[in-house]
């Protein structure tokens, strides 16, 4: 479910950033959060092994709000499993 | 205050085996960079590098030494070896402890220390080469140059990223300079290519999937590279009385820190080490004629570095030639300060400024003259070499032409 994937990637955010978790809100911007490009770089990290994915640095990138990164796991997560389905 | 010239080179990069090569490919705008051939790259999401294409150890040491030394140190070793002969100099009784060897390595032998980690953690071993830490250390390119030469003075590493070859040159400038040290044999030497270490920069998402650009708009990140390069460096009256070939005074050393970010650079920062290193020259801004910039070509160094430029030249800026040899040897860390002195003494002697290969698209916060893709006739008497590291510490060369 989205919203619980919305949750998985708030509370990585949280937990990288070492923020109470109701801080983290999928509207907070990442200047209100304290997040430099330094702490975006962890964040993926986070979210990577978080959902065992891999985010090309082109992506990585472009993502500039908690909502793109939101929507870009989403994207990636879904791909990861139709691959798996292909695979069987 | 003894001036302080450049007496013997050597090097050994992606563009060639000698200091010779190396200057014939960047007078020719030719780049270095290619696939990574020494690593299995297959789990890498960047490819590109620029190594010592095809280097066997056998075809410079004999198999027993091989042993004691890792590729980071052989690569220091190989350039101490040409430029002292380069330089004819001579080390008597009294000499062999008059002079300094500094050296500038950022990760020393940790394609050694890779090696030793495949062995414990994936193959499951009980131990390692107990010539693990003799190779790893970051001092044994030092080490084996005092070895080699029986030199007795004093020989040290400096590690400060991506500055320490330049941070090293500057502390064998004025070793020289203020008279206690006779000689130096001053350079760096870098070996990056390990599976850990590049993952460790796939990590930073930094590096280029192609090749680097710097301050070109559709650049994408830098490329690693490996080598050494060593300087030998004598007072000017020494060398002049000895007849030996000069290839360009050290003039200045500046240095700062950023004092701001880990990682991420400071536009204030770098002008404060122009500025010393000027300084430390005794020359005004306007006498500077090329730059060999630090022109990492990532996101973030190259608008920065042209930022402090500006802010230390003001309009003279408009008047400055600057270009990134990275883009051609790679960025060799530790070595790369080395490089690119070398890079920028070549440049004044010849009368010839390399260009910054790869170069397509001007990007207006980099919006410098950067002698884009050809190199340029052009007799220029002052300039600087700029390294920016990691952790804010910033490390300027200022070499001036000798006629």
């Amino acid at each position: 479910m989205s919203d619980q994937l919305t949750q998985r990637v708030l509370s990585v955010i949280a937990a990288t950033q070492r923020l109470p978790p109701e801080k983290v809100k999928i509207d907070s911007s990442f200047e209100e959060l304290g997040i430099d490009s330094m702490d975006g770089i962890n964040i993926l990290f986070a979210l990577e092994n978080e959902f065992d994915i891999t985010i090309p640095d082109e992506q990585a990138k472009q993502i500039r709000s908690i909502r793109e990164m939101v929507d870009g796991i989403q994207k990636l997560v879904a791909e990861a499993a139709a691959g798996k389905a292909q695979g069987q | 205050m003894r001036r302080v010239v450049i007496t013997g080179v050597g090097a050994i990069s992606a563009l060639g085996r000698n200091a010779k090569e190396f200057w014939s490919a960047l007078a020719q705008g030719r780049s270095g960079i290619g696939p990574i051939e020494t690593v299995d790259m297959s789990k890498l999401r960047f490819q590109y590098g620029a190594e010592v294409r095809g280097y066997k150890p056998c075809e410079y040491f004999p198999e027993k030494q091989i042993d004691f030394i890792d590729r980071f140190a052989q690569f220091g070793l190989i350039a101490a070896r040409e430029a002292i002969r380069d330089s004819g100099i001579e080390f008597d009784r009294a000499g062999r402890h008059a002079g300094a060897i500094i050296t500038g390595s950022c990760v020393g032998g940790q394609c050694t220390q890779d090696d030793g980690f495949v062995e414990l953690y994936q193959k499951g071993r009980p131990r390692v080469n107990p010539l693990t830490i003799a190779r790893t250390m970051g001092n044994a390119a030092a080490s084996h140059i005092a070895m080699e030469f029986g030199l007795t003075g004093p020989a040290y590493n400096i590690s400060t990223a991506c500055s320490s070859s330049n941070h090293a040159i500057g502390q064998a400038l004025w070793a020289v300079r203020s008279g206690a040290s006779q000689f130096a044999i001053t350079g760096g030497c870098e070996a990056v290519f390990s599976m850990g270490f590049l993952k460790a920069w796939e990590a930073m998402r930094v590096v280029s999937p192609d090749t680097c650009r710097p301050f070109s708009k559709d650049r994408n990140g830098m490329i690693l590279g490996e080598g050494g390069a060593m300087l030998v460096l004598e007072p000017l009256d020494a060398a002049l009385a000895r007849g030996a070939q000069i290839y360009a005074e050290i003039a200045g050393f500046g240095m700062s820190a950023d004092a701001g970010h880990i990682t991420q650079p400071s536009a204030e920062g770098a002008a404060l080490a122009m500025r010393s290193a000027l300084q430390d020259a005794r020359i005004g801004f306007d006498r500077i004629g090329y730059i060999n910039a630090h022109g990492t070509a990532t996101q973030v160094n190259d608008p920065t570095e042209t930022a402090a430029i500006r802010a230390v030249f003001g309009p003279h800026a408009d008047r400055l030639a600057v270009s990134s040899t990275k883009s051609m040897h790679g960025h060799a860390l530790g070595a790369a300060g080395a490089l690119e002195a070398l890079a920028t003494a070549f440049a004044l002697r010849n009368g010839i400024l390399p260009p910054t290969a790869g170069f397509r698209q001007p990007d207006p916060d980099c919006d410098l003259d950067v002698i884009p893709n050809e190199s340029r006739p052009v007799k220029v008497e002052f300039a600087l070499s700029n390294s920016f590291a990691f952790g804010g510490l910033n490390a300027v060369l200022a070499l001036r032409r000798f006629d």
